[in-house]
């Protein structure tokens, strides 16, 4: 075994670039680990975690970039590290924006009438970036993580004196004018509005209305914290008023986990004032806090939401699945009798956030208790993220997994490791994966696991037992992925296909026996 | 209503991207305009001499 490194000072990447520059090394044979990164404090951190240590290392700064490589001989290390300019460079080509600017003024200088900043900086300095476009007169599309509450704060509030819109932080998407920014679905236009703190039940919503045949005016992101009685839900209201006003939007959908209990009061205070159709799908929170004079409509889930809206916008009931056919419970029933007595629990990898807390909610409400590093209830969490206990439902997606790590949206490496330490567990009867197609996803998710799913199918049987693999996928045939073959690799792998999680949370109830 | 939120829902959006590369990309294949800043981090990444910056601005 062999390791080494190169430095390359002064030469900033983004992370996205990084790990396709990673991903291209570490398919070179002979190549054991590999780390293409930014010299930050967390990444710093990273190597050591792997077992790579050196004072070059420690002293390089945010702005160097480190590559290092562990392989089976010191050639092979050599090699890789030497072709370094190729294969940085053979990304670039195919990678480069049209317009391109020094700074943000130089940005605006070139573009004088721009009216958003779309910022995906790593965290620590995405305030600072949000503040300098505020201050120009831009909204903010605030796309990074790891943003302290008190900046989030600070910034909705800047941004409410100056009439303007923050999405974010850690806003995964939304859809302004047609236009997708982060994480989004192609989706047509039409005249359902949506205000979003749960940024892939945004996605989940926007793909569902339009695989039903209805569009979207708007799909505005909050970023996850902003129904919380600290930032009180500054940019839910400030959506709220522009869709009020928006002619192009029909009908509101507000999608999120539980608000703030005070800051739910004020929402409902507000919808009761609203001019247009509200209906509410507040994930965690129960139908019953809602009267019939609140003005709104309660969906429990988000596949409800989407059948009231399309009712709402004149659409005749049905083209959102509401139960199995018949056929789909022979499937279902056929996979529980091939399992063996030890095959017991569900394990769920999921990689969207708002899935992992609905599945929690539908298979709670039928009565089995889930285990979760994100869990519905304190003493449902998990001990450790990485072990599983039961009946569990991780999301791959939480800040845990992503020190250094692209998110499992975009990159399947961290699902797939899973996979396969679940798969070693006899106990695990079903699994359940979710596949979240769209702009600045992996463009190939299902193909990164694949492989993965038919390895841990083939090892339950040589136990004697039966893996049953349920997935959800959540897109629209428009997306850049091509829905139809994702579809149809998953179901050439004897894997169980629903569109919507709702649906695939109901199917695993179903495969435990409940339901 | 005249806002600038409403300006941003009925206009076309322009955008300076600031952070990952693939976001203009895909915002350029959708038909909008993008302007890409080349970012790094402010100071080269020094935390203490950011802050002693931004102070003196």
């Amino acid at each position: 075994m062999a390791f080494g490194f190169v430095i390359r000072k002064n030469q900033y990447y983004d992370s996205v670039f990084l790990m396709s520059v990673n991903r291209r090394i570490s398919e070179v044979k002979g190549v054991q680990q590999t780390a293409v990164l930014m010299g930050s404090a967390a990444n710093k951190k990273l190597l050591v975690d792997i077992g790579i240590q050196d004072p070059q290392i420690e002293a390089a700064q945010p702005n160097d970039l480190i590559v290092a490589a562990i392989a089976e001989t010191k050639g092979i290390v050599e090699d890789v590290l030497g072709r370094l300019d190729e294969w940085l460079n053979g990304i670039q080509e195919s990678a480069a924006p049209s317009r391109l600017a020094s700074t943000f003024a130089e940005g605006l200088s070139i573009q004088p009438h721009a009216n958003i900043a779309v910022i995906s900086v790593p965290g620590e300095y995405a305030a600072r970036e949000a503040r300098i476009a505020l201050e120009a007169g831009l909204h903010v599309f605030l796309f990074s993580d790891n943003v302290s509450i008190e900046d989030e704060l600070e910034l909705k509030q800047f941004a409410a004196q100056k009439g303007l819109l923050v999405m974010g932080p850690d806003c995964g998407t939304s859809l302004i004018g047609g236009v997708g920014l982060g994480f989004a679905n192609v989706v047509r236009r039409g005249s359902i509005g949506a205000i979003g703190a749960a940024g892939t039940g945004l996605q989940e919503f926007t793909s569902q209305v339009h695989n039903a045949g209805f569009g979207i005016s708007h799909a505005i992101g909050t970023g996850s914290r902003d129904l919380s009685d600290r930032i009180g839900g500054l940019t839910t209201f400030a959506a709220l008023d522009a869709l009020e006003a928006d002619p192009k939007t029909q009908i509101i959908v507000l999608v999120s986990k539980p608000p703030a209990v005070s800051t739910l009061e004020r929402l409902i205070k507000r919808i009761k004032t609203l001019r247009k159709p509200v209906i509410g799908c507040f994930l965690g929170v129960d139908s019953g806090y809602f009267t019939a004079s609140s003005g709104l409509q309660f969906a429990c889930t988000i596949d409800e939401a989407v059948r009231m809206a399309v009712a709402a916008a004149g659409g005749k009931p049905g083209p959102v699945q509401e139960d199995f056919t018949h056929q789909e419970q022979e499937t279902l029933a056929q996979e529980m009798a091939l399992r063996s007595p030890e095959q017991k629990y569900l394990r769920g990898i999921l990689a969207g956030g708002t899935f992992c807390y609905q599945s929690q909610q539908i298979l709670r409400s039928a009565g089995i208790r889930i285990r979760s590093n994100g869990p519905f209830e304190p003493k449902d969490g998990l001990e450790h993220p990485d072990r599983s206990i039961e009946n569990t439902i991780v999301d791959m997606g939480d800040e845990y997994y992503m020190v250094g790590k692209p998110h499992p949206m975009i990159d399947g490496t961290m699902r797939k490791r899973r996979i396969l330490l679940e798969s070693q567990d006899p106990a695990m009867a079903v699994l359940y994966l979710d596949f979240i197609l769209g702009y600045n996803a992996s463009l190939d998710p299902v193909g990164e696991l694949v492989d993965t799913i038919r390895e841990a199918k083939h090892l339950s049987n040589q136990r004697g037992g039966s893996l049953s693999v349920v997935a959800s996928i959540c897109g629209t045939e428009a997306d850049p992925q091509d829905l139809a073959l994702q579809e149809k690799m998953l179901r050439e792998a004897g894997v169980l296909v629903y569109h919507s999680n709702a649906m695939a949370s109901l199917a695993c109830c179903r495969l435990l026996g409940k339901g | 209503m005249d806002t600038k939120i409403m300006h941003l829902l009925t206009e076309q959006i322009i955008v300076l991207n600031i952070g990952l590369g693939q976001f203009a990309r895909n915002m350029e294949e959708q038909g909008v305009e993008v302007v890409q800043v080349d970012w790094t981090p402010p100071a080269g990444g020094d935390k203490e001499m950011l802050e002693l910056l931004d102070n003196l601005l």
